[in-house]
């Protein structure tokens, strides 16, 4: 099973391109699980149409002791199992310590048994690492692909090589590794080349570059994946082509993540600045 | 067998000893933890670095936050409920552990002492907040004791996850009609207890202190601060001063209740015993209210005389003073009788102490009247001014620790009737004479030539200085004594005094001094030889390239 997390700034398109990545694998006939990990609770809306879903907190808090693992887990689009770990209204309580509780009990109640067959596990995770309980999926070999989703503006460039310090730090105890930074197109301009840069200086590459298309936004509207609302659509290709470079994938390093002058001048040589 | 040291030319020059326990540090640490070390000079000002964080890594004697705001002030205090909003170890381990006793009024009066409240946080209430729970814990509470007062006590996970508990108890007051308080004292918000003492002081001056305005019942009425009533000190203290006719209002905190603090600010004097734990409230309530205060110290009969003396000193009446004398003459020949067949035991005996923030000075007149001499001495958690004396106040750097507990900002009351005009002149006038008020000379300048003061001791350090100046007896708390007494040297506790006082008062001297022959007039620790010295505990063999 490989063990997949996505991380990048908040609003930066994680969880659609978490999802439309699924979509993609399952039509190549792969068995997976998504876990979202924030307290939102919104990572798996377009596998399950929509559907709100009990999260794994919740459904601790209300059964007790007594949960079963189909209580928190619901098959979605193409039988993937969607989990969320769910949390508290913002403002109280602690994220970071429920992403820790809720993964722990879906290992307790057997949520990788092989009988299962899973082969990928997709953690879907809020923002930046801002803490040890964000940095849970990272940790102790829970996630080991990790995923930057980024575009060309410098805060999401800022985020990405805030969280391959994240990366880095747990990736020289543990198994963690990069996988590659997937491009969101914000038409930014020289945003592939810029993105292509920062990549290779954080020792990684541009897992794939993915357009800006209105028909991303269609497709939420109507709570579905673009595979699905529009499978004949080119952004589901370019959907398709991620998932498919995510399954080839062979390069998976510990990052060197940038000091702040260096990513600043990044952003100054390709033209931002200006 | 521990062979003694004979120190009666002096005490030797511990500069040696200094060098060997801090060559074993890491350049940085060696350095950091020189400065905690002093070869006491007595008639010269010398610097001692204290109230810094501990290294970590070394074994320190020290506790946190929570246990000096909760386990020091607030928690000999019976009629207050206090809940603990956290995980329940926190309370547990704090449960009546500090030994300090008290006497309800009547028998069934309030005494919530035997309990221990905790809002016994689980996982769930990291995740989602625990502001409900505690909500649910004081109505709890409320139902079951209807208390006169609640406080809340966060530990450390409550300020991890932000749990306003100001908030809340604002609004369980308002809901209640009690009053309900919070103290921030999380765990990690000081180097050491000593930020919980000063949290409890402003809250409690907050909330509390002077919310009832009691008619004057006694002609002469001070408060007692921080004198935590430990083996029943306090109770000593107040027979001496019924006896003498001086009405005690409040004692911050030994055998202490709710009421006694909301009119304390109706004193005349306040008597600080520790004054690391509560000089603040002496200070506030003195630019409040014009109430003035002095440092005593009634561990030993001399100090006992003295202090008492002061006090009817401040008084300045010819009744109180002919009774003040009365008493101390008749208590100090009792006190003379039992000296008398002890000391020549014990005389010449030698004592280290490390403990607490006034204790390791206080104590010292207690060994001085045996004729113990006490060859190193330090405090846990006290600040500069306990060892060199208040002048260097203005002289304390104010680092980011300090600043990160809350300051009060204190302004004379606008209730005319309240403020003491009387009391302010009283001072300036006596002050004239060479009496001394807010005054505190510290430790450092008792102690004899050569002695080690040290703060903050380690374990490893501790070991050492057993091992160089091989004392008679070493005096510490619970954490150090089995260590210490495996090595051959008794160690008395002098946070929970083991099982014994009270040793406040004379009563108290007597009882000290009983303990001390019971401790040193005996071969019984000197013949203690760990087994593994004379035979090994495990044998081995090595086989080099099998």
């Amino acid at each position: 099973m490989r063990k997949v997390a996505i991380y990048g700034k908040g609003g930066i398109g994680k969880s659609t391109t978490t999802q439309n990545t699924v979509a993609g694998l399952v039509e190549m006939g792969k068995n997976v699980m998504v876990v979202g990990c924030d307290p939102k609770a919104d990572s798996t809306r377009l596998l399950l149409g929509g559907l709100a879903q009990k999260t794994v907190l919740d459904t601790l808090r209300e059964e007790g002791e007594d949960v079963e693992l189909d209580d928190v887990v619901k098959r979605g689009y193409g039988e993937v199992r969607c989990v969320e770990s769910g949390g508290p209204e913002p403002g109280v309580g602690c994220a970071g310590r429920g992403i820790i509780t809720s993964i722990n009990l879906l290992e307790q109640l057997g949520a990788w048994d092989p009988k299962f067959e899973t082969d990928y596990t997709f953690y879907d995770v809020l923002g930046d690492v801002v803490c040890g309980g964000f940095a849970m999926p990272i940790r102790d070999g829970k996630a080991e692909e990790i995923y930057i989703v980024v575009s060309g503006e410098m805060m999401a460039m800022y985020a990405a090589n805030n969280i391959c310090k994240g990366i880095q730090k747990y990736a020289q105890s543990g198994t963690v590794r990069l996988g590659g930074l997937i491009c969101n197109s914000r038409k930014v301009e020289n945003e592939q080349e810029m993105i292509e840069q920062l990549a290779a200086r954080l020792g990684t590459q541009m897992i794939h570059f993915v357009p800006r298309d209105n028909m991303v936004q269609q497709a939420e509207i109507n709570r579905k994946t673009v595979i699905e609302f529009a499978p004949e659509h080119p952004q589901a290709d370019e959907y398709r082509a991620l998932a498919k470079a995510i399954d080839g994938n062979e390069m998976k390093i510990i990052p060197n993540p940038l000091e702040i002058e260096e990513l600043e001048k990044l952003l100054i040589d390709f033209g931002i600045a200006n | 067998m521990v062979k003694k040291k004979d120190y009666t030319a002096g005490l030797p020059d511990p500069s040696e000893i200094i060098s060997e326990i801090t060559k074993q540090y890491p350049g940085k640490i060696a350095k950091k933890r020189k400065k905690a070390m002093v070869s006491n000079v007595p008639e010269e000002d010398q610097e001692i670095q204290a109230n810094v964080r501990t290294v970590p890594g070394i074994i320190t004697q020290r506790g946190c936050t929570y246990a000096g705001c909760r386990g020091v002030v607030l928690g000999p205090t019976r009629d207050i409920l206090q809940i603990v909003h956290g995980p329940i170890g926190c309370s547990f381990y704090a449960w009546l552990t500090r030994r300090n006793q008290t006497k309800p009024e009547t028998e069934t009066s309030e005494n919530f002492i035997p309990y221990a409240f905790s809002t016994d946080m689980q996982d769930e209430n990291i995740v989602f907040g625990g502001e409900k729970k505690l909500k649910q814990a004081i109505r709890e509470a409320f139902e079951l004791f209807s208390p006169k007062a609640i406080a809340v006590f966060s530990t450390c996970p409550v300020g991890l996850i932000g749990d306003d508990v100001h908030a809340v108890s604002r609004e369980m007051k308002e809901e209640l009609g009690i009053n309900v308080f919070g103290f921030s004292c999380e765990g990690y918000r000081g180097v050491s207890q000593s930020a919980g003492h000063h949290i409890a002081n402003n809250q409690i001056f907050k909330h509390v202190l002077g919310n009832t305005d009691r008619e004057r019942t006694g002609k002469f009425q001070i408060n007692l601060l921080g004198e935590y009533n430990i083996g029943g000190d306090a109770f000593e203290l107040e027979r001496l001063f019924e006896e003498a006719g001086i009405e005690l209002l409040s004692t911050f905190s030994g055998n202490s209740s709710y009421d006694s603090f909301e009119y304390a600010h109706t004193a005349d004097l306040n008597i600080v015993m520790c004054h690391r734990s509560i000089n603040y409230i002496a200070e506030m309530m003195e630019l409040k209210y014009g109430i003035p205060w002095i440092k005593g110290n009634f561990i030993g009969a001399g100090s006992t005389t003295k202090t008492l003396k002061k006090i009817a000193e401040f008084f300045d009446d010819a009744e109180l003073t002919k009774k003040v004398a009365e008493i101390c003459a008749r208590e100090e020949a009792k006190v003379e009788a039992v000296k008398a067949s002890i000391k020549p035991k014990v005389e010449g005996k030698t004592a280290m102490m490390f403990v607490g923030g006034s204790r390791a000075h206080h104590y010292q007149d207690l060994f001085e009247e045996l004729g113990i001499k006490v060859l190193s001495a330090g405090y846990e958690f006290a600040h500069r001014d306990d060892y060199e004396g208040r002048h260097v106040i203005p002289n304390i750097k104010i680092d980011a620790d300090t600043r990160n507990i809350e300051e009060l900002s204190v302004s004379k009351t606008e209730n005319e009737a309240l403020w003491r005009q009387d009391l302010v002149e009283k001072k300036a006038e006596l002050e004239k004479k060479g009496y001394e008020f807010s005054s505190y000379e510290g430790m450092m300048p008792q102690m004899e030539k050569n002695a080690l003061v040290i703060d903050d001791i380690s374990h490893w350090e501790t070991e050492k200085l057993i091992e160089f100046y091989k004392p008679d007896l070493f005096c510490a708390g619970i954490k150090e004594k089995y260590v210490v007494q495996k090595g051959g040297v008794p160690l008395k506790q002098l946070h929970s005094y083991d099982y014994g006082g009270p040793y406040a008062g004379f009563e108290g001297a007597i009882n000290f001094y009983k303990e001390m022959e019971r401790m040193l007039a005996t071969n019984v620790w000197k013949l203690v030889d760990a087994p593994w010295k004379s035979e090994p505990e495990i044998v081995g063999s090595m086989t080099i390239n099998a």
